[in-house]
């Protein structure tokens, strides 16, 4: 059962395009991905999704309601984990949440079964009475994933859920994501920009300016990579991709000065490399396809190399934040 | 209902923050305790040369609670901008329930604290050497309700439209002053140059302030000296009051729609 379905979404602000006709369906349970630079369009996805933003175009159903002509319904179907925070500092962890069971529709009764659930789900029970403001990151984090469950929604969306956290925390919180999946059955629709974050999701559509790139399961994904990855720098980089092109007839890449070849059975192929090459390398690597290189082969730039143009992402942002 | 749910849970929080922050209702307060007590101990005496027959901290206190109510009032909804540049606001936006009620209970919010502080100004007026009758307590405090929410419904307005807490505090700058002494608090405009009559007639503090100074004044001084002090009989006061916030309040939550 395909719990979000979306149409040829389109997205345009003041003349430029976020999102560009994109089209795809989630099914109940599982846990999807947009994965793709900063600026790429996925918040962007997401805020329509979740009714914040009106599309330019195109249509999109969450759990069979109408985005456009329902979105109360829609609103109620889903719980939302925004990038920014969106905690009130000077209420207590229990009131944040009461506060948003009651905008919810949440009955009293129920109310009082559920806070202790969702908030021994994240392990912040303990501290239900306590103002927030002293909380770290990853707390409040886990107090707006608490928050985004307590009416029960049919998806939990998480824009950049990790974004700001650090590694343990991260881990932590995937954690819980898993947790979730497990034990409520829960669909899970999130954005990300970390590729080993993507690794944890059923399927994946990999998104870059504003279109999706490819859609599919991250092994999948994978074995388009025609195998494992040898990467290799030396002073000589001209002679040893010639040297490499000539004797294998392999296609080299290159990418910030280190030359790259994908093959079948990297582990036996090094021992050749040693023996026969004669062009001197300095550093070698060999390594199974992970989803960096997915995403090299797909867009033919690192996702690495958009975070240069950070500028350029932030003057988005707050274009786009004016807005609400 | 949903509606009313709504409304009472957006007016808890903001009386929960409200009650949280101790150094805010000391300041609110002190400020108009401030004005009676200067400027009263000041003036009196030599205004009382100029045989007006009536006291001057009377005459001024309907415009001190008026101001009280208009900087609490239009203080409390700072709290929209607040939520928008903390992010707040989004959780609010993006929930299932009607922006009119969001609105309805960020204006009674902001109404309930401006009348709290209003209320202990009125505690304090015996002290002052206001007298307050028993009988005249009711018809003021609705007055102090009416005005308290047409100022609300102002602030929210503005609130709704602006982006950052600075550019909020600058009109809240703008708009005080000329609110507060064109209003007939300080001076009777019965006696004012055309012109300021015209921006008076569209400033709801000139219609709270006359109309509980002829409540607060009824029974203290002649008929014919109040009747040159006042403007609007005291219905036409509640009526411009309530019209002016029906306008405010549709007007900010049309200002929310707009956002999403």
């Amino acid at each position: 059962m395909n719990i979000i379905e979306v149409k040829n979404l389109t997205k345009k602000f003041n003349g430029l395009t976020a999102v560009d006709n994109i089209s795809f369906e989630v099914k109940k349970g599982e846990i999807f991905g947009f994965l793709g630079p900063n600026g790429a369009g996925k918040s962007t996805t997401i805020n329509i999704l979740s009714t914040i933003f009106l599309p330019t175009k195109g249509e999109a159903f969450i759990n069979n309601f109408n985005v456009l002509s329902q979105r109360d319904e829609v609103r109620k179907s889903i719980g939302l984990v925004f990038q920014d925070p969106s905690l009130d500092d000077r209420l207590t962890a229990e009131e944040n949440l009461r506060f948003h069971a009651r905008l919810y529709g949440v009955s009293s009764d129920e109310y009082k079964k559920r806070k202790k659930e969702v908030l021994q789900l994240v392990d912040l029970w303990e501290r239900r009475n306590e103002i927030i403001k002293n909380f770290s990151g990853g707390m409040k984090r886990r107090l707006e994933i608490a928050r985004g469950l307590i009416h029960y929604p049919a998806i939990l969306f998480l824009d950049e859920p990790t974004l700001g956290l650090d590694p343990q925390t991260r881990a932590h919180l995937w954690s819980y994501i898993l947790k979730l999946k497990r034990e409520k059955e829960m669909t899970i629709f999130m954005t990300t920009h970390y590729m080993n974050e993507a690794e944890n999701c059923d399927r994946i559509a990999i998104i870059d300016h504003g279109k999706i790139i490819a859609l599919n399961t991250p092994d999948n994904l994978k074995a388009k990579v025609r195998g494992d990855v040898i990467s290799m720098k030396s002073n000589d980089k001209l002679s040893l991709k010639k040297e490499l092109e000539e004797r294998y007839r392999v296609e080299v890449k290159e990418e910030d000065g280190i030359l790259r070849i994908e093959v079948a059975n990297g582990d036996q192929f090094l021992p050749r490399l040693f023996n026969e090459l004669t062009v001197k390398i300095d550093a070698i690597e060999l390594r199974k396809p992970t989803l960096d290189d997915v995403f090299l082969n797909f867009t033919g730039h690192a996702i690495r190399e958009e975070e240069a143009s950070d500028k350029e992402h932030m003057r988005q942002r707050m274009r786009m934040r004016r807005r609400i | 209902m949903q509606f009313i749910q709504t409304i009472y849970t957006i007016w808890q929080r903001e009386i929960i923050r409200y009650w949280r922050d101790k150094t805010r209702i000391a300041s609110t307060l002190f400020q108009p305790l401030m004005f009676l007590f200067i400027f009263g101990a000041g003036l009196s005496k030599t205004l009382a040369a100029g045989n007006f027959g009536v006291d001057f901290v009377q005459f001024m206190y309907p415009g001190i609670i008026a101001m009280s109510v208009m900087s609490v009032a239009f203080f409390s909804t700072i709290s929209t901008v607040w939520d928008r540049e903390f992010g707040f606001l989004k959780e609010i936006l993006v929930a299932p329930v009607s922006r009119a009620a969001v609105a309805l209970g960020k204006t009674l919010g902001a109404t309930t604290i401006a009348l709290i502080q209003a209320l202990i100004l009125l505690v304090l007026a015996p002290f002052i050497g206001v007298a307050i009758h028993f009988v005249i307590i009711l018809p003021l405090v609705i007055f102090m309700l009416l005005l308290a929410f047409a100022i609300s419904g102002m602030g929210l307005l503005i609130s709704s439209l602006m982006k950052t807490t600075e550019s909020f505090g600058f009109v809240m700058q703008i708009l005080i002053f000329p609110l507060f002494f064109i209003s007939g608090a300080f001076f009777p405009l019965t006696a004012a140059p055309s012109w300021m009559r015209v921006f008076a007639n569209v400033n709801p503090l000139t219609y709270g302030v006359d109309a509980m100074r002829q409540i607060l004044l009824g029974n203290q001084i002649a008929p014919t000296i109040l009747s040159n002090l006042s403007l609007h009989p005291i219905a036409i006061n509640a009526l411009f009051l309530l019209g002016f916030s029906a306008v405010m309040v549709s007007a900010a939550v049309w200002a929310f729609n707009k956002r999403a």
